[in-house]
């Protein structure tokens, strides 16, 4: 006969939910305590994708380092790259080309793209919708081909070097990317018709997933899981690093800080992303892509930080240097992470289904949070 | 000049019948022909149950496909017509697991429960002109008192898996199916207040002059559409599958099964989609009734020349069409909203409605 284990001394149940389940997107693990349908506690179990990258980081070069840091994040792997790349430069006081500056930025806006379009297609499989995942790829697709044709590599690109970016933009780069945004315009307002303006979602995202903003600094929330609670921490507009100084676009910010807060943060992020991309495109300077740096990399003795916006929040590079060829020590501080510590709090006292569409919400990327 | 034929006899299938009866009840003994017409109506029933299983399936994945801008199945047989037959071979031939700490008997008895309950609610509908298993005169209590039988097999189901999901999805299903049969119910009384009787036969004859959905004016239409939803619910389907929430409960109440246990599951909820609709069909739209307006005579005859079999499954099919629009657009409701939705808002809504009709009905209002 059917047995009860998995109970708490109160007679709530415990559930486990992951490594291998269809709401975690990875191998997150969480050991939720329910109560009926209302949870009560959320422990989240980290490791099951852990690969040390940190550590495998010590032995590595300053060039090859940069390599394995796109499989962390591996939705904005362009954006890990830019992070460690901008804190070698930082150390080796190199002077990145004009032209390659906008190439990174471009490629990160870009990456921020296919980030949010990925994540809004997940999240609508969360709460139960899947066509928008279809919808969602179809964009992504695009922009996968653009990153393709430039960087030979659709998903981990490696493009960003110290110095610049490894190879020049492809003759097409700036006509495909110019038509994506035009076939982009023409599909954006299908999120809205799809998924925004039904009754069934905004209920089920409004109110629901409070996150303050006093605990989203508490719990050092970053990117758009902050932003929705009205917390100005966009790294672009704070600690601009790159060109993000001369262009014009606005921090996105939400101020009701629930699940449908930080879901129109991330829509409106792709609008400012498109924004920026379409002040560049047309004015990418001529000049190297590539400054020219040293065969092998030392850097000097001392302690280096870069940080940069990836699209889960501010991705952070520590770096301390011995003087050697490698990193004496390497920290990544990535976003997921932080971010994932808010759940328990946000979902105390909600439904399960809910704690999934909250889950969502945060665009937890797992080998983000793991590394 | 013209010569009007009766074409009420067209296209019926009852000559089919019964020559096939008058046959058997010649060579035989009444006892072997009843019988023989038995094992003839099992082995139609059961043949049905497959060709619906393996239409439906290939049908939701075709629309779905479409609405999510890609092709579909399309390599198995013609435009991938035969794939659904690929797929039940594959599960036939599976092994059919039954998990440690599960209660056995339970366990293996509930899908074929859930098969059992849809077979039996195909016994009253009528698939064509003088075409059904049995003309009862209390089909729509039937066919409302066998389809609350299911939610058992669900029940079972999630209670003998052993597993905490397949147990959550289950008293989630329950809850859900026990509230939206009330609304389902009603929604169904307002039709037998107006007809004035529970045959299905009758039913359909009543919209010879015009379905109840014209007929009716906006509290059948109101009815209508609470019929749809509250079915939608009963059936388990998005919006309302919390009951197999893929991202929140794994699979659900069926998590733990695999083979054509798990098959069993899978065609009965498909079935299940095609009963309520043909039953929607036959209370709103007419049945197998084809579509008249008023004294378009010309108009009206074409209409007639087209089989009544054609009118049923067309209608049927657009219903389905419908729900499976529903699945692949909608995102799914909170528990605690499914309920709200019908204890709130569908239920009173479907009582005041009930009045209306029943005061339409007395006055004659209706056309």
């Amino acid at each position: 006969m059917v047995e009860e284990i998995g109970t708490t001394t109160e007679g709530d149940l415990i559930i486990n939910v992951g490594p291998q389940h269809p709401a975690t997107h990875g191998v997150l693990h969480l050991v939720i305590t329910l109560n009926g349908e209302t949870v009560k506690k959320v422990e989240p179990h980290l490791g099951y994708i852990h690969r040390s990258i940190e550590k495998m980081c010590e032995s590595l070069t300053y060039r090859q380092f940069i390599y394995v840091t796109s499989r962390m994040d591996y939705l904005s792997s362009h954006i890990n790259n830019h992070g460690c790349a901008l804190c070698v430069e930082k150390g080796l006081q190199i002077e990145v080309p004009a032209r390659a500056q906008v190439i990174r930025v471009i490629m990160d806006e870009l990456t921020r793209i296919a980030s949010h379009e990925l994540w809004w297609g997940a999240m609508a499989m969360d709460i139960g919708a899947f066509t928008p995942f279809f919808h969602a790829f179809r964009e992504r697709e695009s922009i996968n081909d653009i990153m393709e044709e430039t960087c030979g590599a659709r998903l981990t690109m490696n493009y960003m070097v110290p110095g610049g970016v490894m190879i020049d933009i492809h003759p097409n780069f700036q006509k495909k990317v110019k038509d994506f945004i035009a076939f982009y315009r023409t599909k954006m307002n299908e999120s809205d018709e799809l998924l925004t303006g039904n009754i069934i979602f905004q209920n089920r995202m409004k109110g629901v997933g409070l996150l303050s903003k006093e605990d989203a600094i508490s719990f050092g929330c970053t990117g758009p899981t902050a932003r929705g609670s009205g917390l100005n921490c966009d790294i672009r507009k704070l600690y601009p690093y790159e060109i993000y100084n001369s262009v014009t676009f606005e921090e996105v910010l939400e101020t009701s800080g629930d699940s449908l807060a930080r879901y129109m943060v991330r829509l409106r992020e792709i609008k400012q992303s498109i924004n920026i991309i379409e002040q560049l495109i047309d004015n990418i300077p001529e000049g190297d892509f590539q400054a020219k740096t040293k065969a092998v990399l030392k850097l000097p003795k001392g302690e280096f930080y870069s940080r940069v916006e990836t699209a889960r929040g501010e991705f952070g590079v520590y770096i301390v240097s011995e003087g050697g060829t490698t990193p004496y020590r390497i920290k990544f501080r990535s976003p997921g992470f932080a971010n994932l510590s808010a759940l328990d709090h946000m979902a105390r006292g909600s439904k399960l289904g809910d704690l999934v569409a909250m889950m969502g919400t945060l665009d937890l990327v797992i080998p983000d949070i793991d590394r | 000049m013209f010569e009007v034929y009766d074409l009420s006899f067209m296209w019926s299938l009852s000559n089919i019948t019964q020559t096939i009866n008058s046959w058997l009840n010649q060579t035989f003994s009444p006892t072997w022909a009843l019988i023989f017409e038995m094992v003839i109506v099992g082995i139609c029933v059961i043949s049905l149950f497959a060709i619906l299983g393996l239409v439906l399936v290939l049908m939701e994945r075709k629309v779905s496909a479409w609405m999510q801008i890609r092709l579909g199945p399309n390599r198995v047989g013609p435009k991938g017509m035969l794939q659904s037959f690929a797929d039940t071979l594959k599960l036939l031939v599976k092994e059919g697991l039954t998990p440690n700490g599960a209660d056995k008997f339970l366990f293996n008895l509930a899908p074929f429960i859930a098969m059992i309950v849809a077979m039996l609610l195909m016994a009253p509908i009528a698939f064509a002109r003088d075409f059904k298993m049995w003309d009862m005169n209390i089909g729509v209590l039937y066919v409302t008192a066998v389809s609350s039988i299911s939610v058992i097999s669900i029940l079972m189901a999630g209670w003998a898996s052993n597993n905490k999901y397949s147990l959550m999805g289950a008293m989630r299903s329950g809850a859900q199916i026990v509230s939206y049969e009330l609304s389902a119910g009603l929604a169904i009384l307002s039709i037998v207040v107006l007809t004035g009787s529970l045959n299905l036969n009758d039913i359909i004859q009543s919209q010879a002059n015009g379905w109840w959905i014209f007929k009716g004016h906006i509290p059948v239409l109101i009815s209508f559409v609470i019929f749809i939803i509250a079915v939608t619910a009963e059936t388990n389907r998005a919006p309302f599958d919390l009951a197999e929430a893929e991202s929140e409960l794994t699979a659900g109440f069926h998590t733990e099964y695999s083979g054509m246990k798990f098959a069993l599951f899978f065609l009965a909820e498909y079935v299940n989609v095609f009963i309520v609709c043909a039953i929607g069909a036959t209370l709103f739209l007419g049945g197998w009734m084809p579509f008249h307006i008023g004294n378009w005579q010309g108009f009206n005859h074409i209409m007639d020349y087209i089989p009544s079999s054609i009118w049923f499954f067309g209608k049927t099919f657009f219903l389905i069409f419908l729900i499976m629009w529903f699945r692949w657009t909608f995102p799914r409701l909170r528990i605690d909203q499914l309920l709200n939705l019908e204890w709130k808002y569908l239920l009173p809504i479907s009582m005041f409605n009930i009045i209306l009709v029943t005061a339409m009905a007395i006055l004659g209002w209706h056309f």
